[in-house]
């Protein structure tokens, strides 16, 4: 006899979401640093001045300028690791990460929660000095902690309708982070016409990609770096995991795994949403993309992406009236 | 670490009787833990802290800032109760709660008790935690109380009192089964030696009653409710849950529709049958009781007087919680069991009387001074550790409300050894064992001791710095 799988409550669907979701946010936000600090390393004096753009990749600029003024290292490692106050900090991210986790101990294993208990009791000691002892070591094991945490998700809990709603949300914050990047560099670091092909493009661009951990299945794959081909891989590529299409793809499989509606139909407007997002970039050409504006491709990305994210909300976790039926 | 400098000092010791050698039943243990290398036991300790931390087996602190959460205080020395000593509680925990339930059942009935003078009505009527919305009310096996946590105490004599019943909300039993796990880690040889009777059947004991209060249903769905990750006993709620492999819900997980309960899933509604809840009587539906309540269902409890729900523990029984109608249970014993109670009550003066309200008011330095409906160690005054203010303060509430306070003769409660720096001290502790009600009774064998880690404090309760212990019962024909 097969006994019937037990149903998911609304709530913790919603809190795995977004535990998921607030670790990836916290690793990501390490990336940035991480990386940013290693680009002033290799290129002393000419960078001085470049923590504002990664400022500008959170999207929460005119808050850091009121809240911190200038953008010295000292400011931004501070805003983004460990300031309390702003929701997206790796401090924030790991607290609310946490507090998900906690309201929903009994589903999650005893594992993951000790593994984000540490992450917590981790931070919380860090976030008493001002800025990290050591950047590169801080953001190491923030990412090793997160790693970690999804190494254990993935294999001590049964891959059932929760699981799936954890990688729901890992995945479309990983499509937004990796787009957010991108965007970053695009605009906000333009190189004049005379900068391009020298070392100093080359190596913001390979920053980029390894703020991603992609530099090494890039170069793999295209050899040359080349904006073009670089825009081409974080967006479409189809294996490596933190491109846009592959998330979008894991994502849009998880929630048909979860209302077990096949792949190619839909049954709610999640579902709807995120298979026209899947089809656009399975079949999306980086010439067309460039020619309609990369900027412009990444704005309409970001607004389909926060539809899905309100649709999902819609369709699994709102507190639905009574008697209503789960599509109303 | 050695015994040898430990002292009783007066009290009744539960490991060393007054002469410094050890009870015969701890001598293994005593053995064991004096031929541990120095500095051995402390490394222990350390470790079963951090574990407890790392496992985040916290609990949250109200008044402090949001979040605040601390480990519960855990000492290593288990507390040990012979094999004789605990069928004599046994005994008296189910005779106990047995009457308990006949009388809370004759209360939101006929007041048979009432109409006889065993207790007067105004008692009753005047009590808080009185709940007229339920009388008429029949729950299965007229079982009202299905998971009680009574407090023990023993006082300099030797003799077990009952201090409390916690009827209503009593938390502390996952503790039990978590210091248990740290323990048989650390004393393996001990517990092979000694034959201590096991507590980690208790999830499977709970889910087997919360189930069968489901009459009639073959695949009743049991659910555990919890106010949210702000109460201060969370940790239990989902461990709980997890233990019992029920799900967690919150209030507003739970919707009542065409008078059934049924939880929001992602795929629809689904029918709850029983709801172990561990939110107040107060809180859990404002259609009824609280109207601000934001942790309740509204219309819950419309669904449990139609029989769609069964509700643990069952809503009003608190009424035989209040402090005041405690001082009544030996009467309510002899009334319902024809027996007299096998565990005594601590005496207890009733403000609302003139003579003791009187006598109370002359010997607030002397005496424990409580509040009629309050837990946790709040409202209370420990006479001989209070201060001038402090007394003159609690005269006045007392004459203000006299149905409001009890008092009770300051116990000498019981001391265990305790490690405190690098070496023991004795600690006053209690016992809260844990009895479930169905069908019938079953009570764990074992229980939380609690520990008041301050020197000399006779207060145990968690929100006041108090710890706790493993409690081992021993199984008869063991060393006892």
């Amino acid at each position: 006899m097969i006994t019937p799988a037990q149903p998911l409550l609304s709530r913790v669907a919603n809190a795995v979401y977004w535990m998921a979701r607030y670790i990836e946010r916290a690793e990501n936000v390490a990336r940035f640093l991480d990386v940013n600090h290693n680009l002033m390393l290799d290129l002393p004096g000419v960078f001085s001045s470049q923590w504002q753009p990664i400022i500008n990749t959170t999207g929460d600029r005119e808050l850091f300028a009121e809240r911190y003024g200038e953008a010295t290292q000292q400011n931004v490692v501070r805003f983004l690791a460990f300031d309390a106050e702003y929701p997206n900090s790796i401090y924030s991210c790991i607290l609310a990460a946490r507090e998900n986790a906690r309201s929903v101990r009994e589903t999650i294993s005893s594992e993951m929660w000790q593994q984000i208990n540490s992450l917590y009791l981790m931070i919380t000691a860090e976030a008493r000095k001002t800025v990290p002892e050591s950047l590169p070591e801080f953001c190491h094991a923030v990412r090793m902690g997160c790693h970690l945490f999804e190494g254990i998700t993935h294999s001590t809990v049964s891959h059932n309708e929760a699981w799936y709603f954890t990688s729901v949300g890992r995945r479309l914050e990983r499509a937004d982070k990796t787009t957010r990047v991108l965007d970053v560099k695009y605009f906000i670091l333009l190189p004049s016409v005379a900068d391009v092909g020298t070392p100093f493009d080359d190596a913001q661009w390979s920053a980029l990609l390894k703020s991603v951990s992609g530099f090494e299945m890039y170069r793999k794959k295209y050899g040359r770096i080349a904006p073009d081909r670089i825009v081409e891989f974080l967006l479409l590529d189809g294996e490596f995991p933190r491109a846009v299409r592959y998330s979008i793809g894991r994502a849009d499989q998880a929630l048909h795994a979860i209302t077990g509606t096949p792949r190619g139909g839909f049954s709610c407007a999640s579902e709807q949403r995120i298979g026209l997002l899947r089809s656009e970039l399975d079949f999306a050409r980086v010439e067309a993309i460039l020619e309609g504006g990369l900027h412009e491709f990444f704005d309409a990305l970001q607004t389909k992406m926060n539809t899905i994210d309100e649709c999902i909300g819609n369709d699994f976790f709102a507190q639905r009236p009574e008697g209503a039926g789960i599509w109303a | 670490m050695r015994f040898s400098a430990y002292r009783t000092e007066s009290f009744y010791d539960e490991m060393f009787q007054d002469d410094g050698t050890p009870r015969p039943h701890v001598r293994l243990l005593v053995d064991t833990i004096e031929s541990l290398s120095d500095g051995h036991l402390l490394r222990y300790q350390h470790a079963a802290e951090r574990l407890l931390l790392q496992m985040g087996i916290t609990f949250n602190v109200y008044g402090d800032s949001a979040g605040a959460e601390r480990i519960f205080p855990f000492d290593l020395i288990p507390r040990i109760i012979a094999a004789g000593e605990w069928q004599h509680i046994e005994r008296g925990l189910v005779q106990r709660i047995h009457a308990l339930n006949a009388f809370i059942d004759d209360i939101y009935h006929d007041q048979k008790i009432l109409k006889d003078g065993v207790i007067p009505a105004e008692v009753i009527l005047s009590a808080a935690s009185y709940r007229k919305q339920c009388h008429g009310l029949n729950p299965p096996w007229r079982v009202w109380c299905h998971i009680t946590g009574t407090d023990l105490v023993r006082d300099r004599d030797g003799r077990f009192y009952v201090l409390e019943d916690n009827l209503r909300v009593p938390s502390g039993v996952s503790y039990v089964l978590e210091n248990r796990e740290v323990l048989k880690r650390i004393f393996p040889a001990v517990f092979e030696g000694l034959l201590v009777r096991p507590v980690n059947e208790y999830p499977s004991r709970l889910l087997e009653m919360l189930e069968s209060l489901a009459l009639g249903e073959q695949h009743p769905r049991v659910v555990l409710l919890t106010p949210g990750i702000y109460n201060s006993a969370y940790f239990e709620h989902s461990y709980l849950a997890q233990q019992m492999g029920v799900q967690l819900v919150e209030g507003r997980d739970l919707v009542v529709s065409g008078g059934d309960v049924f939880m929001r899933t992602t795929k629809g509604l689904e029918r709850v049958h029983v709801i172990y809840r561990r939110v107040d009587d107060d809180f859990m539906d404002p259609e009824v009781f609280r109207e601000d309540s934001m942790l309740g269902v509204p219309g819950l409890m419309a669904a449990y007087r139609a029989g769609r729900v069964a509700l643990a523990n069952a809503p009003g029984n608190g009424v035989a919680d209040d402090k005041v109608i405690y001082a009544y249970v030996p009467d309510m014993i002899r009334y319902y069991e024809g027996a007299d109670a096998i565990l005594p009550n601590v005496p207890t003066y009733l403000c609302y009387r003139d003579a003791d309200r009187q006598y109370v008011l002359e010997h607030l330095d002397q005496l424990v001074v409580k509040s009629a409906n309050e837990s946790g160690g709040y409202g209370m005054l420990v006479g001989p550790h209070s201060t001038q203010a402090e007394r003159e303060e609690f005269a006045v509430r007392i004459q203000a409300n006299p149905r409001n306070y009890v008092a009770q003769p300051t116990l000498a409660l019981s001391r265990v050894p305790t490690i405190v720096d690098d070496h023991f001290e004795g600690r006053h502790v209690d016992l809260r064992p844990y009895v479930l009600c169905g069908r019938e009774i079953f009570v764990l064998p074992g229980g939380l001791t609690r520990v008041a880690m301050k020197k000399g404090s006779l207060v145990v309760n968690s929100s006041q710095g108090g710890g706790s212990k493993d409690t081992w019962v021993l199984a008869p024909g063991g060393q006892s």
